[in-house]
């Protein structure tokens, strides 16, 4: 089953080689992995999206938690979550119809275009996996010269949370 | 007028370095210098608190620290140099992991400003070591030294014990700082547990006293923590059977009979039958390893299993356990013997009879009889007259192969600590830096290294180390010529295939020995094994290396193949 799990690590050098090596050591998949540091400069958040089998997850966190660096572990899947990801697109939009039409599709998913050059749009997109793989369906008559995914991230919803 | 308070004076990291030492309470520290940890040299060499061993390769100092370590439960101390230094430790930090060793390796680096500039031996020591250690740093300002190596010792001693490595680059040696050690740390990521949950406590023993055919399984868990008292007490109040791990040997007296010998790959016909047939399984600090499952599909299949451990991510890993608990072994094993006396509850006595009865049938196979009338040396007879010889107290360490099956299974230990062996890396070469970390730790006492003629020849250098520090060890060659193990496989699935298995061209090893400065012996005839073990123990103060020229053809029985479940014993 895929799983979601957000972590607390010490934002300290290593810290993610020592996440990313227990992966590849234990031969766990790694679907996507994001990290940035949070409000506290000291803690950095990652997601990791993986799959697995319930003991294979259940492996899992219990050596992330072993890890020295990690200091808080939550699984969003067994809370009730939001997960999002973002995405921007560079397509050829050479002729008239090609713009309009990119901009049609762009507000029936509520992105942005965020860059315009004489042949090309930039289109921003957000929201869960599933819509971002939609537009990209959606844009089957353009010729996309690029796309990049920024990988999952995810809050439970509620009370619930992620913090010290 | 009053005194202006005196200005603390700044150290430099070196002499640091040997403060937290100090502060620490290490009194030896096996090492090897290089240009990276030549400050640090300099500081050890203007002090007398921290002695330093000079061992003749770094995979010597890492083997000496750990079996100081296995045999005090002490944290072991080890210094080597970068590049070279680093990569020649690594077997030491990878095996001291996989036996959950309690060890700081101190590795010096290239200055930080040139770290990434394929400087002189750099090489990243904390990359190349992280998948193998418990934590590792890289030190990169003078003033974390102090508090990083207290962090190093905090981490390899506590919860699941491991090997730590503290890389520190040159510059950092020579820099200044005020040094302050502080007497406690607090690290927010980490926090083992020690007490297990009272809830499940009270839930396993309700599930151990309704057991018809109990079995506790014990391993390295509890050596480390210091638990054979606990685990002792525990098992006599319940009359239970016990079998242990490789590395649980002595863990409970195996003189005691309710004690049925070791399990696994090469343990006891009965302790492997009882474990199949047991109805509730009764695992404590051990971690379900291959070498003792056998087929895991085959394993316990009319099991509940309680298990004990320091280490969660140990629990349910291999084996779906039905109670786990989480904790000290130690203390959660005292906390069962008061719940169990506070209990109105007793075993069933009548089933623990009928369970008795079964495991004394499967004992009277009698599993490790051999031939007490060859010609040829048995090499089951030699350990078994140096445990006669040592009275069983002897701290006995080993290699890898065939020497070290039959030393777990002929030399009887009673006490814990007494048997030093690589049992998850199964490292050949470990016996002699073993039997000198070990010795140091105990000058005193009788330290023989159980080896064979291919892993002595690992580390076969260190015996230069034991004449410059005199250390009396007895070395006892089981020399088949063969690498036994692979020997035997080879015999039992290669069809007699025995390809690079035979060790041609070996030396004498009585004159190796003496050319060494040491005392060598070389054994052929059954009828002179005991005068020459005699002898060499008598030898209070001298190294002996004692050639047995054993059989060649002997096999370690009984035997589970791959594939095959605990009940499937290959028998002589």
């Amino acid at each position: 089953m895929r799983h979601i799990i957000s972590l607390l690590l010490e934002n300290e050098a290593g810290a993610l080689s020592r996440v990313s090596g227990l992966f590849s050591a234990r031969g766990y998949n790694i679907e996507s992995l994001t990290v940035a540091p949070t409000d506290d400069p000291s803690l950095s958040r990652m997601t990791i999206v993986t799959n697995g089998s319930e003991e294979i997850i259940e492996q899992i966190t219990k050596q992330l938690n072993k890890l020295i660096d990690v200091v808080r572990l939550i699984d969003l899947t067994l809370h009730r979550h939001i997960e999002r990801e973002m995405m921007m697109v560079k397509i050829k939009v050479a002729e008239a119809a090609q713009r309009e039409e990119a901009k049609r599709l762009t507000d029936i998913f509520r992105g942005n275009i965020i860059d315009v050059s004489q042949d090309t749009y930039v289109v921003e997109l957000t929201g869960h996996g599933s819509k971002l793989d939609s537009f990209l369906d959606a844009l089957q008559d353009f010729s996309v010269m690029e796309v990049v995914r920024s990988g999952v991230m995810g809050i439970a919803r509620g009370e619930v949370a992620l913090h010290l | 007028m009053s005194e202006s308070p005196a200005k603390p004076t700044a150290i430099t990291g070196a002499e640091i370095f040997v403060r937290c030492l100090q502060e620490e309470g290490v009194d030896i520290v096996f090492g090897y210098p290089g240009g990276a940890v030549l400050h640090i040299y300099d500081a050890l060499y203007r002090q007398d608190k921290v002695a330093h061993i000079l061992v003749r390769h770094e995979q010597g100092a890492v083997h000496a620290a750990e079996g100081y370590a296995k045999s005090s439960n002490k944290c072991g101390v080890a210094l080597v140099t970068s590049g070279p230094g680093a990569t020649n430790a690594v077997t030491g930090i990878a095996d001291a992991y996989m036996d959950s060793v309690p060890l700081v390796v101190f590795s010096g680096q290239v200055p930080t400003n040139m770290i990434g500039n394929d400087a002189f031996q750099e090489v990243d020591t904390v990359g190349i070591t992280r998948p193998c250690v418990k934590h590792n740093f890289l030190v990169k300002d003078v003033a974390d030294l102090a508090t990083t190596i207290k962090k190093a010792f905090y981490v390899a001693t506590t919860g699941r014990p491991g090997p730590v490595v503290v890389d520190i680059p040159k510059d950092v040696t020579a820099q200044t700082c005020v040094f302050e050690y502080p007497q406690q740390i607090k690290m927010r990521s980490y926090n083992p547990t020690t007490r297990g949950h009272g809830g499940q406590i009270r839930k396993a023993l309700e599930l151990i006293l309704s057991a018809k055919k109990p079995i506790l399984y014990t391993g390295g868990g509890i050596i480390l923590g210091q638990a054979s008292g606990a685990l002792t007490e525990f098992a006599r109040k319940l009359g239970y059977p016990i079998t242990n791990t490789l590395m649980g040997l002595g863990g409970f007296p195996a003189s005691d009979p309710q004690f049925l010998g070791m399990l696994g790959m090469h343990g006891t016909y009965e302790a492997n039958m009882a474990m199949h047939y047991t109805d509730v399984l009764i695992a404590i600090g051990a971690r379900f390893d291959d070498r003792v499952t056998g087929n895991i599909e085959k394993f316990c299949p009319y099991a509940k299993i309680v298990h004990i451990d320091v280490d969660p991510a140990s629990i349910s890993k291999n084996v779906k356990v039905d109670v786990p608990i989480v904790g000290q072994v130690e203390p959660v094993l005292r906390e069962m013997i008061r719940e169990l006396e506070s209990m109105k509850q007793e075993p069933d006595q009548e089933a623990l009879a009928a369970w008795w009865k079964q495991i004394e049938e499967w004992r009277a196979k009698d599993c490790l009889k051999f031939d007490h009338e060859s010609p040829i040396i048995k090499p089951q007879m030699v350990v078994q007259k140096l445990w006669e010889l040592t009275g069983g107290d002897a701290i006995v360490t080993s290699d890898v192969g065939q020497h070290q099956m039959w030393a777990a299974q002929f030399y009887r230990f009673d006490k814990p600590n007494r048997w030093i062996n690589s049992g998850g890396l199964g490292t050949m070469g470990v016996g002699l830096p073993f039997a000198m970390g070990a010795q140091f730790a105990f000058p005193d006492a009788t330290v023989a290294c159980v080896t064979g003629e291919a892993s002595i020849q690992m580390c076969i250098q260190e015996l230069s180390t034991c004449l410059q520090y005199q250390l009396p060890i007895k070395i006892v060659n089981l020399n088949n010529r063969y690498l036994g193990m692979v020997r035997q496989w080879q015999e039992f699935f290669y069809q007699g295939r025995y390809a690079m298995s035979y060790m041609d061209a070996l030396p004498d090893f009585v004159k190796l020995a003496e050319s060494y400065g040491h005392v060598g012996m070389r054994i052929e005839q059954p009828g002179d094994v005991e005068g020459a073990l005699r002898e060499a123990l008598a030898m209070k103060d001298r190294l002996v290396f004692l050639d047995f020229i054993t059989d060649q053809t002997e096999n370690v029985y009984p035997m589970i193949p791959a594939g095959a479940g605990q009940n499937e014993m290959i028998l002589v």
